[in-house]
């Protein structure tokens, strides 16, 4: 089952022959998972990665049958492409584009939620589920296919998370990167509710930052819902000074609210597992998991 | 991206905004010309001086060396010169600047537009900023102008007037009119809020702008509203679209070694800890800074070094930590997906041997791809460089080279 993306997902990369696209495509494609062409305007008709190019995601969709996007577009032209993929009926949009302005995100999030599709990111490393599709730029190695999801907005964070849990004896059902800008497609609180009801996925680890209030959000979702599974929190950030932008375009600290302390407070008076070290997430889901780590 | 008080009032005005007329001036003598032709353009006979800096409390800060305050008033233009001097050159300490203060290159020198009239001169606070959780623009209004707005927010919440802008349709007059209505105003006034707030709205998305703050906002005697002080914040991410505001930028405003790091296409934010730490990713960044933390130490940096980490990269990196006189530790946290982590160890011992004399303790924790083979390449180097492959270990050095630096 898993959430997202499985074997089955028919994907299709657009900006697919520029460098970053052509690179994670081939990554993809060696990683087994299903990659069925790509987009690149004016160059429709051709082959590049021994997979057919296309004019339109609209063009892909009737040729393939594709219903999973990822998007390496510049992010001048990453909005468009985002409701480009949703107006042609794509299911599931993955944007690793870092650097959209917010004012774009702006229009292209409703546009897409009235279509129903579901984007992750932009600014994220993707989604991820071991041994069936790697729809992102992650090292596939790191991920082991298991029974713990994975909700974060950073990427080498994600993969410490993901290397630790599988070293502790345990592996990941899905990893959801949801990015790291102030407007996002799929809040914290959404990716965790998908592992929540997936049934491969025993327990979470929900891994956020400073800025912006998903991580609280999620918690109390996770309360309200009888904490049906163990979750374990880590929130990044806790030395971060006020007011400056931490790398990502979201990691800023507006108020008494976003502060670490704040959020990671939140978290344990919701039953989160709160990891205080970043190098204890693996060990507090192995004791969480009744392992011995 | 900031921008000057000065180069905000000038932005809003294009689109129509109402403003307090000024002219920005870089000596005393350029600050008396500036007061002449305003008194010339609109009937001012006293002059405000504003230390332009950016970081706010500027009224209440003080300079240094003259102790005076970061905006006075001139009552004449006899008294001009010798205030402008009193902020020029000078180094203006305020409650957002931080003990070191922020050195003054420029002052504003604007029309009084306090006047006696008809009616009381009366302050609102207006800003515009993104609802993160909502996706959309908010305007906040508040009849406490010229307070500060979190004092505001924690004591009277009930004085903050929101209006939530839909993406789709943008601000709608009904809007305007409404938090105008709110705000107690009526006759001109009201009309001349209503024309403000839309034209104001009408800036913020013309520049794409990720915060704009107006506080305060002025209601004159004469019942005519205009923007006394302005502070614009630009998006980052849109600034591609608008050469001309990108232009705005005053390197003088921000951290040397910050300027130089983003040359490098590293993103580096300096802070006051003895331990320099160079990451990949901006969540591990952080998250090495809180490790530091609990190891004992204090990050005396933020630096993410992106997914493209490199020899070059990483010897700039240091290059700039190293500049910093507080580093007593350094921490390399790596996790090498699609870069390999034997690369990073030899661009750490290559940028090592370039740059020579290093004397703090250096600790490179690799994981991911070739970690194993990045290890044995700093172990071997012969170099007064430590490896560590978990996180934990990693930890566990930083807090040996804090603890006992008279061993090394």
């Amino acid at each position: 089952m898993s959430v997202l993306v499985n074997k089955n997902s028919k994907v299709i990369v657009q900006g697919f022959t520029g460098s970053e696209g052509s690179f994670h495509a081939q990554q993809m494609i060696e990683y087994g998972t299903n990659v069925v062409g790509g987009v690149t305007p004016g160059k429709g008709g051709s082959t590049h990665l021994e997979k057919p190019v296309f004019n339109s995601v609209e063009e892909a969709v009737q040729k393939t049958g594709a219903d999973t996007s990822i998007i390496f577009v510049p992010p001048a032209f990453a909005a468009d492409a985002i409701m480009e993929a949703a107006d042609a009926g794509i299911k599931v949009v993955i944007a690793i584009t870092e650097g959209i302005p917010v004012a774009d995100m702006m229009k292209a999030k409703p546009y897409i939620k009235e279509r129903g599709t579901i984007l992750i990111g932009p600014n994220c490393p993707g989604v991820i589920t071991p041994g069936e599709a790697k729809v992102g730029i992650m090292p596939g190695f790191v991920f082991k296919p298991g029974r713990i999801g994975i909700v974060s907005k950073s990427g080498t964070l994600t993969y410490e998370a993901a290397d630790q849990v599988t070293k502790a004896g345990l592996g990941i059902s899905t990893a959801i990167g949801i990015g790291g800008d102030p407007i996002i497609g799929t809040s914290t609180k959404e990716a965790v509710e998908m592992l929540m009801n997936d049934p491969e996925t025993d327990a979470i680890v929900m891994i956020g930052e400073i800025g912006g209030n998903y991580e609280a959000e999620a918690a109390i979702w996770v309360r309200e819902n009888g904490n049906r599974k163990p979750v374990v929190g880590f929130i990044a950030g806790k030395t971060a000074p006020a007011g400056r932008r931490m790398g990502h375009a979201g990691a800023i600290i507006g108020g008494a609210d976003d502060t670490a302390d704040a959020k990671i407070r939140i978290l344990k008076a919701n039953g989160i597992l709160v990891a205080e070290s970043p190098a204890e997430i693996g060990s507090v889901m192995a004791k969480a998991m009744g392992i011995e780590a | 991206m900031n921008i000057h008080e000065y180069q905000a009032k000038e932005v809003l005005k294009s689109y129509g905004v109402a403003i307090q007329e000024g002219i920005v001036a870089d000596t005393p003598e350029a600050a008396l010309e500036a007061a002449k032709k305003l008194n010339a353009e609109t009937g001012t006979s006293w002059y405000v001086i504003k230390a332009q800096i950016h970081a706010g409390g500027r009224g209440k800060g003080k300079i240094q060396s003259t102790g005076s305050n970061g905006v006075v008033l001139a009552r004449g233009l006899d008294e001009v010169m010798e205030k402008a001097k009193n902020i020029l050159g000078g180094t203006l300490v305020t409650h957002q600047t931080g003990p070191e203060g922020k050195k003054v290159n420029k002052i504003l020198i604007a029309q009084d537009v306090y006047y006696p009239g008809a009616s009381e001169p009366k302050e609102y606070y207006l800003s515009i900023l993104l609802d993160r959780a909502k996706g959309c623009n908010v305007i906040m209004a508040s009849t406490e102008g010229g307070m500060d707005i979190e004092e505001v927010a924690e004591n009277h919440p009930e004085k903050i007037i929101k209006e939530w802008i839909d993406p789709k349709v943008g601000l709608q007059g009904f809007q305007a009119r409404k938090l105008a209505f709110k705000l107690g105003l009526e006759g001109t006034a009201f009309k001349g809020m209503v024309k403000f707030i839309t034209s104001l709205y009408e800036a913020y998305i013309a520049t794409d702008s990720s915060q704009f703050e107006i506080n305060p906002v002025l209601k004159t005697s004469d019942d005519k509203i205009l923007a006394v002080d302005a502070k614009v914040n630009l998006d980052d991410n849109a600034l591609f679209k608008h050469k001309h505001l990108a232009i705005l930028r005053d390197f003088e405003e921000e951290d040397p070694l910050e300027v130089e790091a983003d040359k490098y296409g590293l993103n580096y934010v300096k802070l006051d800890g003895n331990v320099g730490c160079m990451v990949n990713g901006a969540g591990l960044a952080m998250a090495t800074m809180d490790m530091i933390k609990l190891s004992g130490g204090e990050p005396a940096n933020f630096l993410d070094v992106g997914g493209g980490a490199n020899a070059t990269t990483v010897e700039a990196g240091f290059r700039i930590i190293l500049q910093d006189p507080n580093v007593k530790a350094i921490l390399i946290n790596v996790f090498g997906g699609i870069v390999r982590c034997d690369r990073i160890a030899n661009g750490v011992v290559e940028a090592y041997k370039t740059i020579g004399d290093i004397k703090v303790p250096i600790i490179v924790r690799l994981q991911g791809t070739n970690a194993e083979e990045g290890a044995k390449i700093i172990d071997e180097s012969g170099l007064k460089v430590s490896s560590a492959i978990t996180l934990k270990e990693a930890a566990e050095k930083v807090k040996a080279a804090i603890l006992v630096p008279s061993e090394k």
